[in-house]
């Protein structure tokens, strides 16, 4: 079984937040170039139940300034695709929770969309998220090869979706749906209003097949815990990224211990 | 109608929409109705009327005497330097806010590069009373000192683009990101036929007055609507998209695009898209792009900042690869002194963009009776202090 659907699949009891799912965001080959399998071997020891692993874009649409400068930072200090399959050859000997590959679709299509897949399947990762390749796309060309190799693609929602739309990302999604908390790109909010409480309410009376991890917006306990409320679990990016700047790999037991 | 973008966005292989989920909804609500906007008589009659009586259309089609004589073969040119603002940029402006004000937006935003996309922006907006918020590299903002106070004069906010190489590209991205954070009121008018569909079609349209207007011209001045060439430069490909609009059918008409090949096509400073780049996604379309092996979007060199874009307009990529297009790169030597030569042989400053369009006589021979329509896009007052420093004038 896929190890984000293992993960999901686990936690079923829908009280007590110590079974909310946190997965953090980290820019791979940031802060240094080779800081990437151990920046994941800390988060699983620490308890994150899993992992995105970001490819880092000359230009990143979606992200805020956080993102972008460790993206930046990344690919001056050598990053790239066939640098970051070789650093993690070997990750699923040390680590065993869910890694998903979050990077834009340009770099992805440049290494070749099926040998991208292949070389995924071969270290062990179990997702991708693609913010730049739009479902339908997905849905149309490339659906087919991701599966072949077992990988689940993920999609976002923001409060701006229509309910029709979050019914058909649902019905092409395999494992979560990723909810942007607010219109926003990465980082860019940092507390959550009655705006978003009223989002997440509607998005759970919904019922989806899949579940839904909040990402964008959650930086400390507060916020993870409102974002948890109704949803399985919640993302951390610009936070830990800001975390890393300032503190370096060697305390990330303390961030995450500051999360819940 | 083989060169029309067909209902997904895709000109051939090119084009789409590879955007964000954040931006679907404002992206999808253009796609829905652009069409149906632009068919409404109420708006074509404000279009037109705006056309005529605020840009100056027609713009002339003239007939380049000594130009011709220099070259052997008979040049026309269509003259958007004349447009109000100095370039074929304000047709598109014009268009879109008209767009936007239809779809209930009161907040403009823009990215620009050498900042005329900008100033075509800042000026629509004053015409219409709504907010503008322009995007601008940090390092053009210094390079393009006087258009950044034209924009302010005509009320709008320049923001400096800091991220990455703080150049055009880097703009776009942060326009883009405006408008993730501002979902509901906000429309982004894109300078060039670029960005996801249906921007390139919808600009293209909004430029495709440049071919109307040559075909009936050259009619009444040769007797036909047909010239044997059309030429234009090419940067995201704006001016070229319209220049071609009504003749991509017509196998008869050749079809002629000058990319800015900076110091050297293979000099590492280049600009050169359809020679150096490689299919990609850039700023939310599949198109030709210059980036590393690993995908990372270069940044391009072109002493002309509006030809200074790594990506090229989905159309042309498709132009390029079903070669309908004649692709010519030309080195900012050689369009200096083709601007040079104009302005001695004319009497018109043409802007550095267009300056390439007229080095195509370097690359390419014609026939004395070849009829050739050049797309003047711009006039040249924005790169006197480029002028001057080249040419120590």
């Amino acid at each position: 079984m896929n190890r984000i659907k293992q993960k999901l699949s686990e936690n079923n009891s829908p009280a007590g937040q110590a079974e909310k799912l946190l997965s953090i965001y980290f820019t791979a080959g940031y802060p240094s170039l080779h800081d990437t399998v151990k920046v994941i071997q800390d988060l699983e020891q620490h308890g994150v139940d899993m992992i995105e692993i970001g490819l880092p874009f000359s230009d990143p649409l979606a992200d805020g300034p956080t993102i972008q400068e460790s993206s930046t930072a990344a690919l001056k200090n050598g990053m790239t695709t066939k640098l970051l399959f070789e650093q993690l050859r070997d990750i699923r000997k040390s680590v065993n929770i869910p890694l998903i590959i979050m990077g834009y679709f340009n770099p992805i299509m440049q290494y070749g969309v099926e040998a991208f897949c292949a070389k995924c399947k071969e270290i062990g990762i179990d997702g991708l998220i693609i913010p730049d390749l739009p479902v339908a796309e997905y849905h149309e060309q490339y659906q087919e090869t991701f599966e072949k190799y077992g990988l689940i693609n993920i999609f976002l929602i923001t409060p701006q979706t229509s309910e029709e739309r979050i019914r058909f990302i649902d019905s092409v999604s395999n494992g979560f749906i990723y909810m942007v908390s607010s219109a926003s790109t990465t980082g860019a909010k940092s507390t959550f209003g009655n705006e978003q409480q009223e989002y997440f309410d509607r998005i759970a009376s919904l019922h989806l097949k899949n579940p839904q991890v909040v990402g964008f917006g959650i930086s400390n306990n507060e916020t993870f815990m409102q974002a948890t409320k109704t949803a399985k679990g919640a993302i951390i990016g610009s936070a830990f990224i800001k975390y890393l700047t300032h503190n370096g790999i060697d305390r990330i037991g303390d961030f995450v211990r500051g999360i819940r | 109608m083989k060169y029309q973008a067909n209902k997904k966005g895709y000109y051939g292989d090119f084009g789409g929409a590879y955007i964000p989920e954040m931006l679907y909804p404002n992206v999808e609500e253009l796609r829905t109705s652009y069409l149906e906007i632009m068919d409404e008589p109420s708006f074509k009659q404000e279009f037109n009327q705006l056309l005529k009586d605020y840009v100056g259309r027609p713009s002339p089609l003239y007939y380049a005497k000594r130009l011709s004589e220099k070259h052997n073969t008979k040049v026309y040119l269509k003259r958007e330097d004349l447009n109000h603002t100095g370039a074929h940029k304000v047709n598109n402006t014009i268009g879109q806010i008209l767009v936007a004000k239809r779809l209930g937006k009161n907040r403009i935003i823009a990215e620009t590069g050498a900042g005329q996309h900008g100033v075509a922006t800042a000026t629509v907006c004053a015409l219409m009373g709504i907010q503008c918020v322009v995007y601008m590299g940090a390092i053009d903002i210094n390079r393009q000192a006087p258009n950044v106070a034209r924009m302010k004069m005509l009320g709008a906010e320049v923001r400096p683009a800091l991220s990455g190489s703080k150049t055009l590209k880097d703009a776009t991205n942060e326009a883009i990101r405006d408008w993730i954070n501002n979902p509901v009121d906000t429309h982004y008018i894109i300078g060039s036929a670029i960005g996801p569909h249906p921007y390139p079609d919808m600009v293209t349209r909004f430029q495709s007055i440049i071919s109307e207007e040559i075909k009936w011209q050259l009619k009444e001045k040769e007797g036909r609507e047909n010239p044997d060439y059309v030429v234009a430069c090419i940067g995201g490909g704006s001016n070229a998209a319209g220049t071609y609009y009504h003749f991509l059918d017509d196998p008869g008409v050749g079809i002629i695009a000058v990319e800015a090949a900076g110091k050297g096509v293979h000099s590492g400073e280049s600009a050169a898209t359809s020679q150096l780049g490689k299919e990609g996604i850039i700023h939310g379309c599949k198109t030709l792009l210059m980036q590393t092996p690993d995908g990372q979007i270069t940044e391009p060199y072109s002493i002309s900042a509006g030809l200074d874009y790594p990506g090229v307009g989905p159309l042309h990529s498709h132009l390029y690869k079903s070669g309908r297009g004649e692709f010519f790169s030309v080195t900012d030597d050689d369009a200096m002194t083709a601007g040079l030569e104009l302005s001695q042989l004319e009497g018109i400053i043409p802007a550095i963009e267009t300056s390439h369009a007229l080095a195509i006589f370097n690359d390419k021979k014609f026939k004395p009776d070849d009829i050739v329509v050049i797309s003047l896009s711009g006039r040249g007052d924005k790169d006197l202090d480029t002028y001057i420093e080249y040419f120590k004038l």
